[in-house]
C-alpha cells in the first residue's frame, strides 16, 4: 500500500518527524507542509537526516506554506521537491491513503 | 519642589517585562497572542524586553507572504515596535545556528546572545511572560 505521509510540526519543537520517517517504508512518499516545512530547509540541525531520508522516500514541502514563513524555496534541500495545492491533490490521488502525523 | 502625590504621578512605577517567545508563527496562535500582548502593555510604558528563542526566532524571519494561505501576516509589525519604545530584542545564538539562520535573515535589529546572557537578563525582570 503506498501511504502519503504529511508532517506539519516543526522537527525542533515536536518528534513527529522522526517518527513519520521511522515508520514509513521504502518508496513512500513523505509531504511537509505547516510547521513541518522547516523540516526542508538547508543549513539546520536536521537537514543530514532529511537529506538521508530522501535515499529512501519521495519528499515534497508545501510552497504556501514555505512563503508564508519567508522560507525561500533556493534555500530547499536538494532532491526535496515543492509543491502547491495543486500538487497535494494529485499526491493525494496517487497514493491509497494519507497518513497525517499529527 | 513637587508635592509627593505629584512625584509619583510624574516617575510611576517601571517594572521589567520580559516576553519569551518560542513558537514558530502561523501554526499556532502564540506568536500572534505574544505581539498583541507586547503592544497592549506597551500603552503603559514599562521597561519592555523582547526574546526569542527556539521556534521563536521563525517569527521575525524576513520575507513571510501569507496569501496563499489565507491567514493575516503580522510580521511587519515587528518593525512598528520601536515607535512603541520596545527596542531590546534578544535573539539566542543557538537557535539560530539550529536552524541555519543568521541576523541577515531578520527583519528587524535584534541582540544576539548566549544562553547564560539570557539567563541573567531573566533574572533582572519583575514579570516574565512565555509564549
Amino acid at each position: 500500500m503506498a501511504i502519503l505521509h504529511t508532517v506539519n510540526k516543526s522537527p525542533f519543537e515536536r518528534n513527529t518527524l522522526d517518527s513519520c520517517l521511522g515508520m514509513a517504508k521504502k518508496g513512500g512518499s513523505v509531504l511537509l507542509i505547516e510547521d513541518g516545512i522547516y523540516a526542508a530547509m538547508q543549513g539546520t540541525a536536521v537537514a543530514e537526516k532529511v537529506a538521508g531520508a530522501l535515499e529512501k522516500f519521495s519528499i515534497y514541502v508545501l510552497g504556501p506554506d514555505l512563503k508564508a514563513r519567508g522560507m525561500a524555496e533556493e534555500r530547499v534541500i536538494g532532491g526535496i521537491k515543492v509543491v502547491d495545492y495543486h500538487g497535494f491533490v494529485d499526491l493525494t490521488a496517487d497514493h491509497d491513503c494519507v497518513q497525517a502525523w499529527l | 519642589m513637587a508635592e509627593p502625590w505629584e512625584e509619583d504621578e510624574a516617575a510611576g512605577e517601571i517594572k521589567k517585562f520580559m516576553y519569551m517567545n518560542r513558537k514558530a508563527p502561523y501554526g499556532t496562535i502564540y506568536a500572534l497572542e505574544s505581539l498583541e500582548v507586547v503592544l497592549i502593555g506597551a500603552a503603559f510604558d514599562q521597561d519592555v524586553s523582547l526574546v526569542f528563542a527556539d521556534d521563536g526566532v521563525y517569527e521575525i524571519v524576513k520575507n513571510q507572504s501569507t496569501d496563499e494561505i489565507g491567514m493575516k501576516n503580522f510580521s511587519p509589525t515587528y518593525r512598528a515596535l520601536e515607535a512603541y519604545d520596545v527596542e531590546k530584542l534578544y535573539v539566542l545564538d543557538t537557535s539560530l545556528e539550529e536552524r541555519g539562520l543568521t541576523e541577515d535573515d531578520l527583519l528587524v535589529d535584534v541582540e544576539v546572545v548566549d544562553a547564560e546572557r539570557l539567563g541573567e537578563l531573566m533574572e533582572e525582570q519583575d514579570v516574565i511572560l512565555s509564549f
